[in-house]
C-alpha cells in the first residue's frame, strides 16, 4: 500500500465542535437538481408540480433557454387547483398526457413534488402509480420531492435516486460480487472510471443513475456500493435495505481522495494490489504532476465555504491536504457523519465545521476572518466582491467535471481562478 | 394546472423584491421556505448589484408546519429590524406561506416595531411579477403619501415606475431627469428606484406625476390623482415621436411652451432614417414581442421611425391586454396574448419575419430560426445590462433604439457579402458571428453539400405530398441572396403545393417568384 493515504478509524477530530445554526439559508431547494439530472438520464422528463416560483426558480438557475424544449417543466398550481373547484389528479393526468403526447421518446416521467404540493399534501406517488399504469409499458411515471421544506439543493438528487431503487432489478444472491457506483457524474468522469475499473480488472461496474431509463442496474446482496457524491443519504439506506453494502471511502476528489476511493473499491470487490497498482499509477502521477502546478497558487492561503451542495467536507479536506489551504470555516447544509466519517477523519484539526445556516450571522464571521478565498451561492458572491472579498461560486463546482484523476487539477484551477484573477485585475 | 415549460414573468413577490431593492431604507420579510433565496441572485447575478436585495426569507421547514410557523415569523421580523434598523417594514409571504395563511401584516403588528409595517398580499397562484411590482408600489405610496401644506410648484413633478431588474430603468431615469431639467421642471422624487418610505411621504409636494413603466406605476399614478390631484403622463418616452408627444404632453401639465425642447442636436435617429443607406430597411417583416409598453413603443418605432412592416406584436402583460390589442388594430392585426413561448415561436415561425423585436426567449427563438433579433423588454438576461449608456427612453433613447435594431440586420448584410463572394479564391471561410447553426448559412448549404441541410430534408421524404426540389432549382435559389431565400423557398413551395406541381423546376420557382411575389 505505498503511498496510499492513512486512513484512521474515524477518532473524531473536528467533529465534535460542529456549530450547528438554524436560520436564513441562503441555499437553493432540491428541485434544482433537475438542472444536472434531466441531463444525465437523457431519456426522462422532469415534471415538477408546483407554483410560479419554482419555474422561475428552475429556469433561474438553469438558464434553460438554450433548450429548442427542455426535459423539465413545471405544471403551474392556479387558484382552482387549491381551492378545490378542479380534481388535482384530474388536471395533473390532464397536463401529464399533453406531454408525453408531445414528447414521445420520453421513457421515464418523474412527477417532483415542491412546497406547495407537500403544503396541500397532493399524494404524487399515488398519482405516479396511477399514471404509471395507464402508460405502461411506454412510459415509467415516478416521484419525489424536491421540496425546500424537505430538501436542501443536492438532497433532490438524493431523493430522486431514492425514487429509482424500488425499480432497480433483483440482482440473485448466487450473482457474483458487482460494483455499483452511486451518485450522478459528468459522463467524461464516468467513462474515465470505467477504464479504470476496467484496468483493475473489474469489468462489470454499474452507475446510478445510468444514462437511459431503460439501464437501471441490478443490486442485491453481492451488491457492494460507492458513493460518488456525499449527500446521498436515503439512497444508499434504500441500497442497504436492497441487500447492498457500502464501501466507506472518502470522495474522489484530488489525486489522493481519488486514490483512496478507487482503492476502497478494489479492496472490496477484491481487487488484487498489483493490478489496482498497475491500473492507477499512471494517471495518479499525471495527477499529482498537475496539481504540483497549481499547488504555488493556493498554498497558505485562507478559504471560508458557505453551505451550499454538501461537497464542502471532501473539498475543504482536498483544499487543505493536497493543496496546503488554511481552512477557516467549512459550512454544509447537513452533515451526514457516517458517510463522511473517512472525510472527516481526514480533515486538519482546528476547522470550525458548520452546519445549517443563520446566513446574517456566518457573513458576520466571514467578515471577522476576511479570508483570502470565500465559497459560496450566486446570492453572496457579487455583495461579497465589492466588499473587497474574492469569491468561488460554489454552483460551478456542482457543475464542472471535478472528480477523478484527470480533474484534479481542473478541480484546483475552479479555486486559483479567483484568486489570480484578483491579481490581474488593475480596476 | 398550467403546464410550463419557461415563464416570462416570475411570482408577485418577485415584483415586489423589485420595488423593496429599488428601494432605501426598506426592508421585505418575506415568508417563505427554503430555496425562495434563488431570487437574491436574480439581482446579484444578472443585474450584477453590489449590494443583497433587503430581504430576510423566513425559511420554514416541513418540521415547522406542525409547530409555529408564524413565531418563525415573527423572530425573523424582529431581527431583521434590529440589524437593519429601516424606516420601515415591508411583510409579505410567498405561495407556500401564502397557504398555511399566518397573515404576516398582522403578526409584524402585533410586534410593535419602532417603524411602521406594511403588509402586502399578493395571490401567487392567481397574479406575476408585473402586477406584485405594481402592487407592493401602490401600498408603500398609500401608506406613506401625504397631502401636501402649501400647493406644490406647478414646475415639479415626480418620476414613477423605475425598478431594479426592469430593462434600461437605470438610464431611462437619467435620461427623462436630463430632459425635464432642460425643461426647466424640478423632480420632486423619482420612486421606487432611490427614493425612501421618508421619500414617499413628500410625493405630494409635486404637481404632477411622470408615469416611466405603466405596469408598475400605474396603480399608484391613480392614488395620487384620486386623492392628492395629482395629474399623470399617459405617454411613455420611447421613441421619437413619442418623446415628442412626452414632451408635448408634460410642457401642458406645467404650463410651458414646448417648441424649444422639440428639436434637440442630439436627436440623431430621425435622419439616419431618413438617410438613403436605411432605404434597405423597407418593409422589412418585424415580429413584436414584450411587456405591454416596451410592444406598444417599438410597433410605433417599428412602423413609423423605421419604415418597418410589423406582422406580427403580441405580450405576456395580462393587466395590458386591452391597449395592446388596440394598438394591434392599429397595424391590422390581432395581438397574440400568450406566456407560452412556444406560441411566439410558431408565430414567428409562420410568419416570415425578418427581425424580431422582444425578449431575450425572442432571442434564442431567433437563434433557433436564424432571424435577426433585438432586445425591447424583460425578462432580463446579462446582457441586457450593458455597462455603457444605452436609455430605451428620449431622444438618445431613439438612437440607442436606432442602433440596436439595425446593428442584426446589418450583420446580416454583411453575411451576404461573405456568401456572394465565397466562391471567389481570395474568399477563405471566414467564422460567421451568426454561427453555422444558423438558418442562413444553412440555407446555402444545399448546393454544396446536400446532407448537411436540414431545410432539403424534403428530399428525402418524397412519400409526402410535399413538392420536391430538382437539383437545378435547388442550385437556382443558392443564387438568392440568402435574406429573401427562405422567403423564396416557402412561397415556391406553396406555390406549387397550390399548383400541384410535385417536382420544383427552375421554371417552378420563377413562375413562383412571378405568381406570389414579394
Amino acid at each position: 500500500m505505498d503511498g496510499l493515504p492513512a486512513i484512521a478509524p474515524a477518532p473524531s477530530t473536528g467533529c465534535d465542535s460542529v456549530l450547528v445554526e438554524r436560520g436564513q439559508r441562503e441555499v437553493f431547494c432540491g428541485l434544482t437538481g433537475i438542472v444536472w439530472l434531466h441531463r444525465k438520464i437523457q431519456d426522462a422528463f422532469f415534471l415538477v408540480v408546483g407554483s410560479r416560483t419554482c419555474a422561475h426558480l428552475i429556469q433561474s438557475a438553469a438558464g434553460v433557454m438554450i433548450f429548442a424544449e427542455p426535459r423539465f417543466a413545471t405544471a403551474i398550481m392556479e387558484e382552482k387547483d387549491l381551492a378545490g373547484l378542479v380534481d388535482a389528479n384530474d388536471e395533473l393526468d390532464r397536463v401529464v398526457l399533453r406531454l408525453l403526447g408531445r414528447r414521445p421518446e420520453i421513457k421515464l416521467l418523474f412527477l417532483v413534488g415542491s412546497c406547495p404540493s407537500e403544503v396541500i399534501k397532493l399524494d404524487l406517488s399515488r398519482a405516479a402509480q396511477r399514471l404509471s399504469r395507464q402508460m405502461a409499458p411506454n412510459v415509467r411515471v415516478l416521484s419525489y420531492s424536491g421540496s425546500g421544506i424537505e430538501t436542501t439543493f443536492t438532497q433532490g438528487e438524493d431523493a430522486c435516486l431514492a425514487a429509482l431503487v424500488p425499480d432497480m432489478p433483483i440482482a440473485a444472491a448466487t450473482a457474483p460480487a458487482d460494483l455499483l457506483v452511486v451518485g450522478c457524474l459528468a459522463d467524461v468522469v464516468e467513462d474515465q472510471f470505467r477504464r479504470l475499473f476496467a484496468a483493475m480488472g473489474l469489468p462489470k461496474v454499474s452507475f446510478l443513475p445510468p444514462r437511459h431509463a431503460g439501464d437501471l442496474p441490478s443490486v442485491g446482496p453481492n451488491t457492494k456500493m460507492l458513493l460518488a457524491q456525499p449527500f446521498l443519504a436515503d439512497t444508499a439506506r434504500l441500497l442497504e435495505e436492497r441487500g447492498a453494502t457500502r464501501i466507506p471511502a472518502p470522495f474522489p476528489f484530488g489525486a489522493e481522495g481519488t486514490t483512496a476511493w478507487l482503492h476502497a473499491a478494489a479492496q472490496a470487490m477484491p481487487v488484487d494490489q498489483s493490478a489496482f497498482n498497475a491500473a492507477v499509477a499512471a494517471p495518479r502521477a499525471r495527477a499529482e504532476t498537475a496539481l504540483a502546478r497549481m499547488r504555488p497558487e493556493l498554498e497558505g492561503k485562507s478559504i471560508f465555504m458557505f453551505p451550499d451542495s454538501q461537497l464542502e467536507i471532501p473539498l475543504a479536506r482536498f483544499l487543505a491536504r493536497e493543496m496546503g489551504m488554511q481552512l477557516t470555516e467549512i459550512g454544509t447544509p447537513y452533515l451526514h457523519r457516517q458517510h463522511l466519517a473517512e472525510e472527516l477523519a481526514m480533515m486538519p484539526a482546528g476547522v470550525r465545521i458548520s452546519e445549517g445556516q443563520d446566513v446574517e450571522r456566518q457573513l458576520d464571521r466571514c467578515r471577522a476572518i476576511r479570508p483570502d478565498l470565500t465559497v459560496c451561492g450566486l446570492g453572496l458572491a457579487n455583495p461579497l466582491e465589492s466588499e473587497g472579498l474574492t469569491t468561488k461560486w460554489s454552483i460551478e463546482l456542482l457543475f464542472s467535471p471535478t472528480q477523478g484523476y484527470d480533474q484534479a487539477a481542473d478541480l484546483a484551477e475552479l479555486f486559483a481562478r479567483p484568486l489570480l484573477r484578483r491579481t490581474k485585475l488593475r480596476v | 394546472m398550467q403546464l410550463t415549460l419557461w415563464t416570462y414573468e416570475g411570482p408577485p413577490h418577485i415584483g415586489a423584491m423589485r420595488v423593496a431593492t429599488a428601494m432605501d431604507g426598506l426592508h421585505y420579510v418575506l415568508h417563505a421556505p427554503q430555496g425562495d433565496t434563488y431570487a437574491d441572485l436574480l439581482f446579484t447575478m444578472i443585474e450584477r448589484r453590489q449590494k443583497r436585495p433587503p430581504v430576510t426569507y423566513t425559511t420554514f421547514q416541513a418540521r415547522d408546519l406542525g409547530g409555529d410557523t408564524a413565531d418563525l415569523f415573527k423572530q425573523s421580523a424582529r431581527d431583521a429590524y434590529d440589524r437593519f434598523k429601516p424606516q420601515a417594514l415591508l411583510v409579505g409571504a410567498s405561495c407556500t406561506a401564502e397557504l398555511i395563511q399566518d397573515d404576516p401584516g398582522g403578526l409584524a403588528r402585533a410586534l410593535n416595531l419602532p417603524c411602521p409595517v406594511v403588509a402586502v398580499e399578493l395571490p401567487a397562484y392567481q397574479k406575476k411579477e408585473n402586477w406584485g411590482a405594481a402592487e407592493t408600489f401602490y401600498r408603500l405610496v398609500r401608506e406613506f403619501a401625504r397631502r401636501p401644506e402649501t400647493t406644490p410648484a406647478s414646475i415639479s413633478c415626480n418620476i414613477l415606475g423605475p425598478t431594479a431588474l426592469g430593462f434600461r430603468h437605470r438610464d431611462d431615469v437619467r435620461e427623462i431627469t436630463s430632459l425635464l431639467h432642460r425643461m426647466g421642471i424640478s423632480i420632486n422624487v423619482t420612486a421606487p428606484m432611490g427614493s425612501s418610505p421618508t421619500d414617499l411621504m413628500r410625493l405630494g409636494d409635486a404637481a404632477f406625476n411622470v408615469v416611466l413603466y405603466p405596469e408598475i406605476a400605474g396603480p399608484a399614478a391613480q392614488f395620487l390623482e384620486k386623492h392628492l390631484g395629482q395629474k399623470a403622463t399617459k405617454t411613455v418616452p420611447i421613441g421619437f415621436g413619442a418623446t415628442c408627444d412626452f414632451i408635448r404632453e408634460v410642457a401642458a401639465l406645467a404650463g410651458i411652451d414646448p417648441t424649444p425642447f422639440l428639436e434637440d442636436e442630439t436627436a440623431h435617429s430621425p435622419w439616419y432614417a431618413r438617410s438613403v443607406d436605411s432605404t434597405y430597411l423597407t418593409g422589412k417583416r418585424v415580429y413584436v414581442f414584450g411587456d405591454a409598453t416596451h410592444v406598444i413603443a417599438a410597433a410605433r418605432i417599428a412602423r413609423d421611425e423605421m419604415g418597418f412592416t410589423v406582422v406580427g406584436m403580441g405580450t405576456y402583460s395580462r393587466e395590458q391586454v386591452r391597449e395592446v390589442r388596440a394598438a394591434a388594430q392599429a397595424y391590422g392585426l390581432e395581438a397574440l396574448i400568450t406566456d407560452d413561448y412556444l406560441d411566439v415561436e410558431e408565430a414567428v415561425a409562420a410568419l416570415s419575419v425578418e427581425l424580431v423585436l422582444g425578449t431575450q426567449m425572442e432571442r434564442h427563438i431567433s437563434k433557433r430560426l436564424g432571424v435577426p433579433c433585438a432586445m425591447i423588454s424583460a425578462p432580463m438576461h446579462v446582457q441586457d445590462f450593458p455597462a455603457r449608456y444605452a436609455p430605451q427612453m428620449g431622444f438618445e433613447g431613439a438612437n440607442v433604439i436606432f442602433d440596436s435594431w439595425v446593428h442584426p440586420l446589418m450583420m446580416g448584410l454583411e453575411e451576404h457579402l461573405l456568401q456572394m463572394f465565397r466562391e471567389d479564391s481570395e474568399f477563405s471561410e471566414a467564422p460567421s458571428h451568426l454561427g453555422h447553426a444558423a438558418a442562413p448559412i444553412r440555407a446555402a448549404e444545399p448546393v454544396l453539400d446536400v446532407q448537411a441541410s436540414a431545410d432539403v430534408a424534403v428530399l428525402d421524404a418524397p412519400a409526402s405530398n410535399e413538392p420536391v426540389w430538382t437539383a437545378e432549382a435547388e442550385k437556382e435559389l443558392g443564387k438568392i441572396p440568402f435574406f429573401v431565400r427562405g422567403k423564396a423557398r416557402r412561397n415556391t413551395e406553396k406555390y406549387a403545393r397550390d399548383a400541384g406541381i410535385a417536382r420544383i423546376s427552375i421554371e417552378t420557382l420563377y413562375e413562383a417568384k412571378a405568381k406570389v411575389g414579394r
